[in-house]
């Protein structure tokens, strides 16, 4: 199944796992499991319409999902997918 | 025409000489250059302590706070000799000595909407170094608008993060970043903390395509961001692209001046502990120290149990701001609540999220833990 690298400032919503195993064949499948395993990190992800927030940059190996077919891109078993977070501390 | 080196400067770069892709006329081409480091904090340290030693000839400051102690865990340009100094003043010397050939300019100013223009457009790159969403947002729209590479790098506890953002051959920071995370998603370093040695790793890589810029050699991090994590110590590449619906170097942008970016990130541009004006939800900890004397309260400390060690307050019940929302139930909307945490960030967004969820009677102590040991228990520590 594919994994999930969570960042430091969300992993306070899963536990303190850094890699979550999801299940599913796209983007949105492997996001709505996440959301299942671990409930409070939804609103962080997600709109109150449903939707990715802008400032939600996933990655599929090296590519942004932006860059590929959005929450409907596919993923393989075993892909890397990483949730790359907006820091600001210098 | 680049200026000639001295036969002391001969000497002092001989390391870079015997290098073919910086050799002499290399270096001759730092020596001609500028850099403009915004913030001399954590990666201000050895990124500035770097591209002087380097020979950048010019390099110019941009700060408008003291060295503190909390600081010397990581900021090692700085000294215990130079706490309560201007950081930029401190720098300067520092790097005066480090070496004197050449030109260290300090602006001990906010960077700012108003100036930051007017500082940056004489440098040939920038390279942010800075605390805080607002200053990152504006030190990437002005190195657009100038057309000038924003070497970009953040921290924040064992992460790290790496890029060139050069609109003009690949992707801005707004690209990958179109908007802010909500205010309070992200702690800052002063919130959150951070490893000493992290802004080390990370400003050293920062320098790096800093100079390779400035060089034009290699392959600078242009339309690649790397992530690093000390922990795990990896070190992650990915691709970005130019997002052709950029608001600031799309092609069909409508940013075309800088804009008010506190209003924008709805933070404040520094990474201070809180020094807004008492609100009427706040409790001073004077206050709090009278009412408590007379009232039954409940204190709600939101930090995480770790910081605890460090500091208490007798009886109060901890809940971690992130377990908040899912621990309602604890919790008594009768009760007259007092909510804290290290300095009054975190508590506020605990009492806006309680105060949604239907508790009335609930104030935010000023300040946090630390003012109640500034102000109350002067035996308690400040962290």
């Amino acid at each position: 199944m594919p994994v999930l690298r969570i960042p430091t400032p969300l992993r306070a919503y899963t536990n303190g796992q850094s890699d979550v195993t999801v299940s599913g064949s796209n983007i949105s499948e492997a996001l709505a499991d996440l959301t299942t395993q671990y409930p409070t990190i939804k609103p962080h992800l997600f709109n109150d319409g449903g939707e990715l927030r802008p400032f939600v940059n996933l990655f599929v190996g090296e590519h942004n999902i932006k860059d590929l077919q959005g929450v409907d891109t596919p993923i393989k078993d075993g892909e890397k997918l990483m949730l790359i977070p907006s820091i600001a501390g210098g | 025409m680049l200026p000639e080196l001295s036969r002391d400067e001969i000497l002092r770069y001989s390391r870079h000489l015997l290098i073919p892709e910086v050799g002499l006329d290399g270096q001759r081409k730092l020596k001609n250059s500028s850099a403009l480091i915004v913030g001399t904090g954590g990666l201000g340290s050895p990124v500035s302590l770097y591209l002087a030693a380097a020979g950048v000839g010019r390099i110019g400051l941009v700060d408008y706070d003291v060295v503190d102690s909390s600081n010397l865990q990581r900021q090692i340009i700085h000294g215990t000799s130079t706490i309560g100094k201007l950081k930029v003043e401190s720098a300067k010397a520092k790097l005066l000595d480090l070496n004197p050939d050449i030109q260290v300019d300090i602006y001990n100013e906010p960077y700012t909407s108003e100036n930051a223009l007017r500082i940056a457009k004489d440098y040939d790159i920038i390279l942010d170094g800075t605390d805080n969403f607002p200053t990152r947002y504006l030190t990437n729209d002005v190195a657009v608008f100038l057309g000038k590479p924003n070497v970009y790098a953040s921290i924040f506890r064992f992460d790290g993060q790496v890029s060139v953002f050069y609109a003009k051959e690949g992707p801005c920071y707004r690209c990958l970043f179109p908007e802010p995370p909500p205010p309070g998603l992200v702690p800052s370093c002063a919130e959150g903390g951070v490893l000493g040695v992290l802004p080390g790793t990370i400003g050293t890589l920062q320098a790096t395509e800093a100079l390779k810029v400035l060089l034009g050699i290699g392959d600078p991090l242009i339309g690649k961001l790397l992530l690093y994590n000390a922990l795990d110590m990896t070190f992650d590449f990915v691709k970005l692209k130019k997002n052709p619906n950029c608001r600031v170097c799309g092609p069909n942008a409508d940013i075309k001046e800088l804009i008010d970016y506190e209003e924008f990130c709805g933070v404040p541009s520094h990474d201070h502990e809180d020094d807004s004006a008492v609100s009427s939800v706040d409790i001073t900890a004077v206050e709090l120290s009278e009412r408590v004397k007379t009232n039954h309260l409940m204190l709600l400390d939101v930090r995480e149990p770790h910081e605890l060690k460090i500091s208490s307050m007798p009886n109060a019940v901890n809940i971690p701001l992130g377990q908040l929302a899912g621990r309602l139930s604890e919790l008594d909307s009768a009760d007259d609540m007092v909510v804290l945490c290290k300095s009054g960030s975190r508590s506020m967004r605990a009492l806006e999220l309680l105060t949604s969820a239907g508790f009335k009677k609930v104030k935010n102590l000023k300040g946090g833990i630390n003012a109640w040991a500034r102000e109350v228990d002067t035996e308690l520590p400040i962290y």
